[in-house]
């Protein structure tokens, strides 16, 4: 059975150790950034489009409205610089994955 | 106000159109240059649908700006801050933001399922024709909407900065793009990107400049002469007008936002470099680029309603389209606007382009290829097939944007942006990250959300007037239709067809474990894989 034993070598990868804490890593940081920023930027959205409270002078002649929507240009650069610098981290456990996928199979 | 004017009421003399077309004609030689260029190294399918998945990282990136950035960004933003202040600034926010769904959710397991196209990603999982019909569907109609929104700017655009007739811009500009596509594929079309968001950025920043030169460099400067000169209600949103408006407001940010994650032309640049590493730094290129554009944009539209003046800007086109390049003629004299005008005709030529590719690899590689051809086709056939599809869509999208002269092109582009964010995001996540999903639920949730976004926008006040049922003014449909596409996905999954379980057990679904591992971990043949990394194996090398 060509197929089932491809399966079997799938399986094997998804539950070494190292798999297992990289998905769940994966998946805790996903979704509190995702829950994050979308958040971020529909409660500005919400405001501007319900009522006025952003529309009041922050710092000068720049209203809330803007101090909001600039925020979200860091925002942006810095939540991909966290994701791209641990994506970049997680390669490792992949690799190890990969190790113990193989290391369980000469057993 | 301090404009000089033509004596046709044209806002450019005559000596501006002669350096603008010096210009473009530079920009039409310099791609037929690269077309050319490329087409020694576009020789297989696999080069003219992903560049042979052979693209840096850096490249990519300023690619995907330059797919990113179209002209709606550029004079569309541009014009409508400077004539509606902060609204327009909305959608510099909503396409940035709407990076992080792309990047943080879809980017690399598209990138370490896919091969040439969006319906790849989905096959990988579903091993149906009708899964990879209905998603090539789907990627045609949403590339077409956003290409006849380009070509119908383009041709106004181009009529107004050359004085060329719409009909002929559009038919020009469609010949370019087919020529391009043709002979240089994906190679050519991503150095145009590359070359088309260079010159983006800098003929941006030149422009901010010259306008920040007369408030001695600092920003704030601008937006103080914004409040005194035009008034502080250009500084903050329109007050509510209403719930239908402000749910419209909402239903618009949820289509900028999901739908980007849905566009084929943004999705299949992931798809150009070699690996998840390369896919990460093309991701941090791109966010830069992006950002610091969109960060610009209100420079450059208050600049424009300050020295050209929004009757000035309004007098040329009701949606200020060309107010970037009236402030280039204002600020600059001549070679500035000539510049500047090149950089929006090099834009749109850019984006088209991409729309073809991704269009037209539907139509070849899903429909010819894999559906009619059941995946036999040799690398020849497949690679004519590619090139005669290009020439195909290019045609239909110049016969479909002749007669929509006057079209408003951002309701276009808002448009495609819905059905994309409706159609095709539900499918890609559900297939990445639901265990149970089966292929009845990827076919309901596609139809399901392409038919209801199609649909509301029909049944809206923009399509049917007086008569509409569906009752948002920009009929922007995303806030229902994204939900029941969602709901689509997950009643076909629940009432139709088998269940998950025995659709693997009768091959037509790829195992679910297999699936997860694959778009994690980008580990694309496992035995092979898991053989390199095992200790004996290379001790006894």
């Amino acid at each position: 059975m060509d197929s089932s034993s491809r399966h079997d070598e799938w399986v094997r990868v998804e539950r070494t150790p190292a798999f297992q804490e990289f998905a769940r890593k994966r998946k805790v940081f996903l979704i509190s950034a995702t829950i994050f920023f979308l958040a971020f930027f529909f409660v500005f959205v919400f405001l501007a489009a319900f009522t006025t409270v952003l529309n009041g002078k922050a710092v000068g002649p720049l209203t809330w409205a803007y101090i909001y929507g600039l925020a979200q240009f860091p925002m942006t650069w810095i939540l991909m610089h966290i994701y791209v610098g641990r994506a970049n981290k997680w390669d490792d456990l992949v690799d190890r994955a990969r190790h113990e996928a193989a290391e369980g199979e000469e057993r | 106000m301090r404009l000089p004017r033509g004596r046709s009421g044209n806002v450019f003399g005559l000596s501006d159109y002669a350096t603008a077309i010096v210009f473009f004609v530079l920009i039409i030689l310099l791609t037929l240059g690269i077309t050319a260029w490329a087409s020694m190294r576009n020789k297989s399918a696999s080069d003219q649908y992903v560049a042979g998945g052979e693209i840096k990282g850096w490249q990519n990136g300023f690619a995907i700006s330059g797919d990113y950035l179209s002209a709606a960004s550029f004079l569309g933003i541009a014009g409508a801050i400077a004539l509606q202040g902060f609204a327009g600034f909305y959608l510099s926010i909503g396409f940035l933001v709407a990076f992080l769904v792309v990047l943080l959710l879809v980017a690399e397991p598209l990138r370490n399922l896919g091969k040439y196209t969006l319906a790849d990603m989905l096959t990988a999982r579903f091993n149906m024709s009708r899964i990879r019909s209905t998603a090539a569907v789907s990627t045609v109609v949403i590339s077409m909407f956003y290409m006849i929104a380009q070509l119908v700017g383009a041709g106004a655009i181009i009529k107004l900065l050359l004085g060329i007739p719409y009909a002929y811009s559009v038919i020009g500009i469609g010949i370019l793009m087919t020529i391009l596509v043709v002979g240089g594929g994906m190679v050519a079309t991503t150095w145009i990107q590359i070359i088309k968001a260079v010159l983006l950025i800098a003929g941006s920043l030149v422009l901010s400049l010259f306008v920040l030169s007369n408030y001695g460099f600092n920003p704030v400067g601008v937006f103080n002469a914004v409040e005194s000169e035009i008034g502080s209600t250009a500084l903050h949103p329109p007050a509510p007008s209403g719930i239908a408006a402000s749910l419209d407001v909402i239903s618009l940010n949820i289509a900028l936002v999901l739908g980007t994650a849905g566009l084929p032309h943004i999705l299949i640049r992931f798809l150009t470099v070699p690996d998840a590493k390369t896919a990460r730094s093309s991701i941090i290129w791109a966010t830069w680029i992006i950002g610091l554009f969109y960060l610009i944009t209100p420079i450059l539209g208050y600049g424009a309603a300050l020295f050209v003046g929004q009757d000035a800007i309004r007098a040329q086109s009701p949606e200020g389209n060309l107010a970037a390049p009236q402030l280039a003629s204002t600020l600059g004299g001549p070679i500035l606007f000539a510049f500047v005008s090149a950089v929006a005709f090099a834009t749109i030529v850019a984006v088209v382009a991409g729309l073809v590719i991704a269009a037209s690899s539907a139509f070849a590689h899903d429909f010819y290829t894999n559906v009619i051809r059941g995946g036999e086709a040799s690398e020849q056939e497949q690679f004519r097939a590619a090139r005669i599809a290009s020439v195909g869509i290019s045609v239909a999208a110049i016969a479909l944007a002749l007669p929509l002269q006057g079209a408003n092109v951002a309701f276009l582009v808002a448009l495609a942006f819905a059905v994309a964010a409706s159609a095709n995001v539900p499918v890609i996540l559900l297939t990445i990250f639901w265990r149970r999903f089966n292929s009845t639920g990827a076919v309901a949730g596609m139809i399901v959300g392409l038919v209801s976004s199609v649909g509301l926008v029909i049944l809206s006040p923009v399509i049917i007037g007086e008569a509409a049922i569906f009752p948002f003014e920009k009929g922007s449909p995303a806030l229902i239709s994204v939900p029941l596409g969602f709901l689509g996905c997950y009643l076909g999954t629940l009432l139709g067809g088998r269940g998950a379980e025995r659709e693997r057990e009768q091959g037509l679904q790829t195992d679910y474990d297999e699936v997860y591992v694959r778009s994690l971990t980008g580990i694309q043949n496992v035995e092979e894989e898991i053989q390199e990394a095992a200790p004996t194996q290379e001790s006894s090398r």
